[in-house]
């Protein structure tokens, strides 16, 4: 993925503006910034969600909206999903499939061993036949992961998919996303845990509408612009008033 | 009393007499279809939270079937062309404009039925076919109608095949399903369009004023039911299916209106769902005890 000089808009509000990233394959890249730093707005860029107003984003050599359905998986921050949907976890996950599949395929032998492998990677296997409605927070955001992993995307994106998980899943997802990225996936992912972001990710980036530093954790963590976001966050501790990017 | 044999072909008579009418046999196929069809749309049209769209559609073609009458042209025509524009047209105001979907559904087809009420009482002489069409007039279905319903039915179902996987995923969780490459957009554009056929299938039937109701109860009905979406579709189908056909069955021996009719049994049937999802639950609660 390669951006270049990206300017994202809200109306007259700009939440990213000159941005430049690369992230290869086998790649574990993580953002971090204060709330309201135009996070999420990157997440959903590169996700073609939101069209830029300026600059350049290529992933895999095309724009996102002109790759093959399926190429990326997305988990937002927050689901704004029906939850009263007729659909259980394991229809959830299926879900994953069907931007791979022809409109009268059938689902195969290999799409069920997809599903069952992703459902069993975050420990849902026990829940599988459960509405949605009946988990709970850290149950939900893990549906969706499985969700995102049974697409078998080539590009993952994950905007903060830690909140509100118990330190357990968290390490289990943790030790998911290495396995994936060892496997060659390139995974972009914002969080607000910087004190584990080495365990997390290959290169950090610490972005406030601009990329303010970039590079391995280590480095990064230890540079002021670490310390700036820190405090900042600190500081202002929820969403800046009128910022449309803030969650 | 009877002989058991007397009786067994009494009650075949029941069922068979309504069929030695020509009239009465198109009408089944046309209520079985229509039936069938709104059903199974109209599951996307709940879960969608839709409903005000289906009313708002088939109150719109009504100005399309009198700018046909005026010009002398086949009534499906305008019906389907005004349909398919309103449809379009609130796809197009509430993705683009800045006001909401009820609001773009309100503005566009009083607008639209107002034109059709307009132009009608600009007509010299009282019309019947016109007023059939606002409740519906399922013995009047002719052969060219009936023609027509198979076809333009045919059309929306096997679309709604073909996009059967989309129409899921983005009915669920629109933003990730277009994140994946799904064309959420195209997905939603195409609901409306094949809404606005399967009203116009529906409105010899049923009539502009009650295809709402074939378009949401059934589906309604299913939807406190079931938890999962397959079993939901599959129950939506069989109630729309069974009260069109049961309902035209019923009219036919009240000497009542049909369309009327097929809608009554529709609401009884939510009602009914009401009732045992009630039972449902409380036997849930019950048996953790």
């Amino acid at each position: 993925m390669r951006i270049r000089d990206l300017s994202v808009r809200y109306e007259r509000v700009t939440a990213l503006d000159g941005v430049d990233l690369t992230l290869e394959s086998g790649m574990a890249l993580g953002i971090v910034g204060p709330n309201g730093s135009g996070k999420s707005t990157l997440l959903k860029t590169v996700a073609g969600l939101v069209k830029p107003a300026r600059g350049s984003l290529e992933v895999f050599g095309e724009p996102p909206r002109s790759l093959r359905p399926g190429t990326i998986a997305y988990v937002p921050q927050i689901e704004a999903v029906d939850w009263s949907f007729p659909a259980n976890v394991y229809d959830v996950v299926a879900m994953g499939r069907f931007p791979r599949m022809h409109a009268f395929a059938r689902f195969s032998k290999r799409d069920r061993h997809v599903v069952d492998a992703a459902l069993d990677a975050l420990r849902l296997g026990d829940l599988r036949g459960r509405h949605i409605s009946q988990l709970s927070g850290g149950q939900q955001q893990r549906a969706f992961v499985a969700r995102a992993i049974a697409q078998e995307p080539k590009l993952l994106l994950l905007d903060e998919p830690t909140t509100g998980v118990d330190a357990a899943t968290e390490e289990a997802l943790r030790e998911l996303v290495r396995g994936l990225v060892a496997g060659g996936l390139p995974v972009m992912m914002t969080t607000h845990d910087l004190d584990r972001a080495e365990d997390w990710f290959d290169r950090l980036v610490v972005v406030d509408r601009r990329v303010l530093a970039e590079g391995d954790p280590k480095t990064v963590l230890s540079s002021g612009a670490y310390a700036g976001i820190r405090e900042h966050s600190h500081v202002h501790g929820h969403a800046r008033a009128g910022d449309p990017a803030a969650p | 009393m009877p002989a058991p044999a007397t009786r067994r072909r009494r009650k075949v008579d029941v069922l068979v007499a309504p069929f030695q009418y020509e009239y009465m046999q198109r009408a089944f196929v046309a209520a079985l279809v229509v039936g069938t069809l709104c059903s199974t749309i109209g599951t996307y049209v709940v879960l969608r939270k839709l409903s005000f769209i289906g009313d708002g559609i088939a109150h719109a073609s009504f100005a399309g079937i009198v700018i046909a009458y005026l010009r002398g042209l086949d009534y499906y025509v305008g019906a389907t062309i005004v349909a398919i524009l309103t449809a379009v047209g609130i796809g197009f105001v509430n993705r683009r404009g800045n006001v909401s979907l009820d609001t773009a559904i309100g503005v566009l087809f009083t607008g639209a039925f107002a034109l059709g009420v307009f132009l009608m009482s600009r007509l010299p002489h009282y019309n019947v076919d016109l007023q059939s069409f606002l409740f519906g007039n399922i013995l009047a279905v002719s052969r060219g109608d009936l023609s027509l319903i198979l076809l333009l039915s045919a059309i929306v179902a096997v679309s709604l095949a073909f996009l059967y996987r989309a129409l899921l995923y983005t009915s669920f969780d629109p933003v990730v399903a277009e994140a994946s490459g799904i064309r959420s957009g195209f997905v939603d554009y195409a609901l409306l369009v094949l809404l606005a056929l399967t009203i116009v299938v529906s409105l010899e039937s049923v009539g502009i004023v009650l295809v709402a109701a074939l378009l949401v109860t059934p589906a309604a009905t299913a939807f406190q039911l079931t938890r999962r979406f397959t079993t939901m579709l599959s129950l939506s189908i069989a109630i729309g299916a069974t009260s069109a056909v049961a309902g035209l069955y019923l009219s036919y021996y009240l000497q009542a209106a049909s369309g009327a009719t097929i809608v009554l049994l529709v609401t009884l049937l939510f009602f009914a769902g009401m009732g045992a999802a009630a039972l449902q639950r409380r036997r849930a609660i019950g048996m953790r005890r």
